[in-house]
């Protein structure tokens, strides 16, 4: 548990955008009638996206009437929660696992390549507003550690010096590859597969 | 080893496509409406003949768990709800099921629907696997296109709906009835136990909570007979698992092997061996970070399944295999999981949301060796008071890293207090 509140400056307001507004309609229809409140987490994290990256409290007001919910019922999806940030990120919000499985493999040296690239302290956005960083529980890409999410997208496999390459690119507009950063084949051992060899299939 | 013939998972890596036309190659959606028209009964007996047990961490047998469903509807609607929360840390199977083989998951979620009267099946992935739920929700609409959701689904005569739902990360929502709150829109706190979800689960309805290994595999099971899967592995201990091996070793990787294989087979024949040889391995975290650590000398010789695990004070877990050679600092693992727990605990119980910090805060110390020998007992003693007095098995989690720790690696703690005493650095490791 950790105390999470929102940020104190506000924006004036909050509207989906037509489509988001479409899309959250076709959501709340995934759940049976009168059990709308289910769709309170997909629309909060549509609105988060719409929004650069982090929930306000209009966003919670106007999802609050879209579900017929109180504004404190959205609120406390919104901290308990923890991919709901509070505050603005970079454009690119780097999150760092560093839970045991990842620390073993050298999570420490992608953190410190984002303190030396990013921010010395996690949660600050860069001087160039292009990125933040944060530490996370794990990811559960375990046996492809160090990992970190950007965005929707794994990259996995890392060291401190991949992390940089794939900082510089995207500070360059290069989209960098997602998934191992040495080249393995998903989950597979390094080197190729050493089962499901004789399988047929497209 | 394992002959591929008899893996489940023949697209675990991705190499194939995951789409409906490639997965039926490879066997997915093979006359499922022969295995509905068997029946409920004889589903469910099946599957309990099967000896599979369940793969997301508690290994309740999953055909019992199925036949505590209502036989017949009080006019509520059942559910399946399947847990893809994978967050128990070293776990990443789930994840490869949902992305590069979803066919034979969602075939399961149709199977095993019908199994327990449910016309309706949600599918609860944690936020974080966004690739994962789109790939889902594509192979979704696939079957949607394809006939084999909806009405009448896969000619079966059953309707079927099925929905993929997201969280927004938080561990705790892996407990099936945090998961269940959080699906209903709330924060993801444990329900107190009695009512079980099979009588009041989802919307107050009949649910059954399974995890997504377990389902996959069940059309499997149906269509090859369950003597096939329990002629795997070891009486109570049958079939096929998928293994995540992470860690200090040469190839992490997921491998789907026969359950009981040896730990040490495990790891030398898929892994590429501990780092630096056998003799370098210290201790291993064998099923997610939630059981306790087990020596060298215990590795040397353990199976991996529940029973075996279990005689050894450990446990199966989600068969997460967590290696750790002898430059590991064991106290800063353990403390970086108690820091997990910590940041995990929904902080409904007072044991757990304030034994979880304190627990932390007293490793962090034994770290630098900042501490009172006589705390160590101290720190056991408060594991103990946390475990089994928490309404979810968070606080269990919590507490039996730490009495691994606590268990075989003593020494290092004591040593730590009495260098830090002597005035002297403290070593890491030796």
């Amino acid at each position: 548990m950790s105390l999470r509140r929102l940020a104190p400056e506000q924006p004036a307001s909050f509207a989906f955008t037509p489509e988001n507004q479409k899309w959250a309609e076709g959501q709340i229809k995934k759940y049976p009638e009168g059990r709308q409140a289910s769709a309170v987490v997909p629309l909060l994290w549509r609105a988060q996206e719409q929004q650069g990256g982090y929930v306000t409290e209009p966003m919670i007001r106007v999802i609050a009437t879209m579900l017929g919910l109180s504004p404190i019922r959205v609120l406390e999806i919104a901290t308990f929660y923890t991919m709901f940030n509070l505050k603005p990120v970079g454009k690119h919000l780097i999150q760092v696992c560093t839970t045991t499985p990842c620390w073993l493999r050298g999570s420490d040296t992608v953190v410190a390549a984002c303190k030396k690239n990013i921010a010395h302290a996690p949660e600050t956005v860069s001087a160039d507003g292009m990125f933040s960083w944060m530490e996370v529980e794990c990811l559960g890409a375990c046996v492809n550690a160090p990992v970190v999410q950007i965005g929707d997208d794994y990259y996995e496999d890392l060291d401190g010096a991949r992390m940089e390459s794939i900082l510089s690119d995207l500070r360059a507009g290069r989209q960098p590859k997602a998934g191992s950063q040495i080249g393995r084949q998903t989950s597979a051992p390094e080197g190729g597969p050493l089962t499901l060899k004789d399988v047929k299939g497209s | 080893m394992l002959a591929d013939k008899d893996r489940i998972f023949t697209n675990l890596y991705g190499i194939h496509d995951w789409r409906l036309a490639a997965a039926r190659k490879r066997g997915a959606w093979d006359n499922t409406k022969a295995l509905i028209e068997r029946g409920r009964d004889a589903i469910v007996d099946e599957l309990k003949k099967s000896g599979l047990r369940g793969r997301g961490g508690a290994g309740f047998p999953t055909g019992l768990k199925w036949s505590f469903m209502p036989k017949q509807s009080d006019g509520r609607p059942h559910y399946l709800v399947v847990n893809a929360d994978e967050s128990e840390p070293g776990t990443c199977k789930d994840r490869d099921i949902m992305r590069h083989d979803p066919h034979i998951f969602l075939e399961g979620c149709l199977v095993a629907s019908f199994a327990m009267g449910a016309n309706a099946c949600y599918i609860y992935v944690r936020g974080e696997y966004r690739r994962e739920y789109q790939v889902l929700e594509a192979a979704i609409q696939e079957c949607y296109d394809a006939g084999l959701f909806g009405k009448n689904a896969a000619g079966s005569g059953w309707d079927f709906d099925c929905y993929v739902h997201h969280g927004a990360g938080a561990y705790i929502c892996g407990e099936e009835t945090a998961l269940l709150e959080s699906l209903e829109g709330k924060k993801g706190m444990p329900r107190m136990k009695p009512p079980f979800p099979a009588n009041v689960g989802l919307y107050g309805c009949p649910t059954t909570v399974n995890n997504v290994e377990s389902i996959a595999v069940a059309p499997e099971i149906l269509r090859r007979g369950a003597t096939w899967f329990s002629t795997l592995g070891r009486p109570n201990n049958t079939g096929t698992k998928v293994f995540c091996i992470s860690g200090h070793v040469n190839k992490p990787c997921n491998v789907e092997e026969e359950m009981g294989i040896p730990l040490k087979d495990l790891i030398e024949k898929h892994a590429g061996g501990v780092r630096g040889g056998w003799d370098n391995l210290l201790a291993i975290i064998p099923g997610g970070s939630s059981v306790p650590m087990i020596p060298k000398s215990i590795c040397d010789t353990v199976l991996m399944d529940f029973d075996s695990l279990r005689d050894v004070k450990s446990g199966l877990g989600t068969a997460a295999v967590i290696v750790m050679d002898r430059s590991t600092d064991l106290v800063k693992a353990i403390a970086r999981l108690a820091r997990f727990y910590k940041h995990e605990s929904c902080g409904q119980c007072t044991p757990c949301r304030e034994g979880t910090g304190w627990m932390w805060r007293v490793l962090e110390r034994m770290v630098k060796g900042e501490a009172e020998t006589a705390e160590i007992d101290l720190l056991l003693e408060v594991t103990y008071e946390v475990e089994g007095h928490t309404i979810c098995a968070l606080g269990d989690a919590a507490a039996w890293p730490i009495q691994g720790l606590i268990r075989h690696f003593r020494s290092d703690i004591e040593r730590r207090i009495n260098a830090r005493k002597a005035g002297k650095p403290a070593l890491a490791a030796e």
